[in-house]
């Protein structure tokens, strides 16, 4: 069996500069695909779901690679650093261990080591309908197959929807999130930094998009802060499988504390929403309180307030809670 | 598009369509067919191969991603007459059945070992969550693990 026949014809094209891929990305547009690993790209094609023109591959472009301190203490990472590299970085586990938590449980050893961070943000959704190649709102049309009677959306969102149900599956994401993480972005007519938490977009924003990046633009890169270098973090997917999964609920935190008590906290969940999902309630009610189990009794239940359940997953309700409990059992 | 590539320490240079996936390459131009395609989407680790030394899946993976770089496959690792360590406790353990999983097994426990220190039952079981095994023999793979692995890093501390 050859499998090169179930890959359709797609040109090539291998840029080895920033300028070059710019400016091919300004050419093809959205009949561009920027390529980083590859990881999520493949199964697109070989399933015939997506048919880009060309792909433009990113990972020649030497200056999109590696991970560097910032002058503040913080760091910076090439979109085109592998998964491995993020998970076993030293300035990374030094100081931001909740981005490397969240690497490691990136689908599998090997895709670790071929994925790109680039690439495991923009990934897009899981959601099997429009994976399936679908006609669905998303993929330009006027239905959505999950949100429907019938619809299996066991895995779909309790948060953000808007015609579509579907969930970021990124486990970096949420992290960046937390970490209050910014894009930079270029394109052919220049360059804009994005913060991490308006990067991602939710269907009612762009319903045919997952991130703000534009048909033009390349993420060249992304700057974590400082300022919560010093945090405990705690990080917990909850997967069906525990490898070449995608989170049902995950939950990204970091916790500022002093005197016993938290003074600033960021919870991010990833698995419930289009975009990674803070919890701006919870983060506001512990303020002020010890991380123990009486506090994560009494605020649980405000990550989910505003949650919109479907026919199958409720679930991830109590699911959310319990892991907000845990994070602050601590 | 041309792509030169080094395979077990050859030197090759292909001439495919640009579609073509790096285990195409491997069994249909080179002939290596020890690489194994299984699923054909990420999923099973059959294809694993080294890239560069480390494990990726070669069925997941551009003809022009592989320019310029190095792969090792099942083939490159040892012979019939000089089995690499992994390969010998892969066979003193019985830790194949069908075998059709045991060449990526292989490069993936490799890796693993390689870049792992005070291996356990349950590292090695993780180390190889992207391999899959269909007759399910699990136990005596990563007894081989363990084995192979007291072998290569013994013999790298001398």
């Amino acid at each position: 069996m050859t499998s090169y026949d179930v890959m359709p014809a797609t040109e090539l094209y291998q840029p080895v500069n920033i300028e070059d891929a710019t400016a091919l990305a300004a050419r093809l547009g959205r009949k561009g695909w920027l390529l980083g690993g590859g990881q999520d790209t493949y199964g697109w094609l070989k399933d015939r779901a997506k048919r880009p023109d060309a792909f433009i591959d990113l990972t020649g472009i030497d200056v999109l690679k590696g991970i560097r301190s910032l002058p503040d203490g913080g760091v910076e990472i090439g979109s085109m650093t592998t998964i491995t590299e993020v998970a076993q970085n030293p300035l990374i586990n030094e100081k931001f261990t909740l981005l490397s938590a969240a690497a490691k449980t990136v689908a599998s050893p090997q895709i670790r080591n071929m994925g790109t961070l680039g690439g495991n943000l923009c990934q897009d959704t899981r959601c099997w309908y429009y994976r399936r190649g679908l006609n669905c709102y998303r993929a330009g049309g006027n239905i959505c197959y999950a949100d429907s009677p019938e619809g299996m959306n066991r895995e779909h969102a309790l948060f953000g929807a808007s015609r579509c149900v579907a969930v970021t599956p990124s486990d970096t994401a949420p992290a960046l999130v937390a970490l209050e993480a910014t894009m930079l972005i270029t394109s052919a007519s220049g360059s804009r930094q994005v913060a991490a938490e308006d990067f991602f977009v939710g269907p009612a924003t762009d319903i045919l998009n997952m991130t703000a990046l534009q048909a033009d633009e390349i993420l060249v890169s992304v700057r974590i802060p400082r300022k919560w270098a010093d945090a405990t973090f705690y990080h917990e997917k909850v997967a069906d499988r525990n490898v070449w999964d995608f989170a049902l609920v995950s939950l990204c935190a970091a916790f500022k504390e002093d005197a016993g008590q938290i003074t600033d906290a960021r919870l991010v969940a990833g698995g419930v929403d289009c975009v990674p999902h803070r919890l701006r309630e919870v983060e506001q009610a512990i303020i002020g309180q010890p991380r123990n189990e009486t506090t994560g009794e009494a605020v649980k239940v405000r990550a989910t307030s505003a949650a919109t359940t479907l026919n199958y997953n409720q679930f991830k309700v109590p699911l959310m809670q319990n892991l907000v409990l845990r994070a602050l059992r601590g | 598009m041309k792509v030169s590539l080094t395979v077990n320490g050859s030197k090759h240079k292909v001439d495919v369509p640009s579609n073509t996936l790096l285990v195409d390459i491997l069994r249909d131009h080179l002939g290596l067919t020890g690489t194994h395609v299984g699923c054909d989407t990420s999923q099973c680790g059959a294809c694993t191969v080294h890239l560069n030394g480390s494990s990726v899946k070669s069925c997941t993976i551009l003809a022009g991603q592989a320019e310029g770089v190095h792969v090792t496959t099942i083939e490159g690792i040892g012979s019939v007459t000089d089995l690499h360590p992994m390969q010998a406790a892969f066979r003193d353990r019985h830790a194949l059945q069908c075998g059709f999983c045991t060449p990526g097994m292989i490069m993936s426990a490799i890796d693993l070992v390689n870049t792992s220190k005070g291996l356990d039952n349950r590292a090695v079981r993780e180390g190889l969550e992207g391999n899959i095994c269909r007759c399910t023999g699990y136990h005596n793979i990563v007894a081989a693990v363990l084995q192979a692995a007291e072998v290569m890093q013994g013999s790298s501390d001398e």
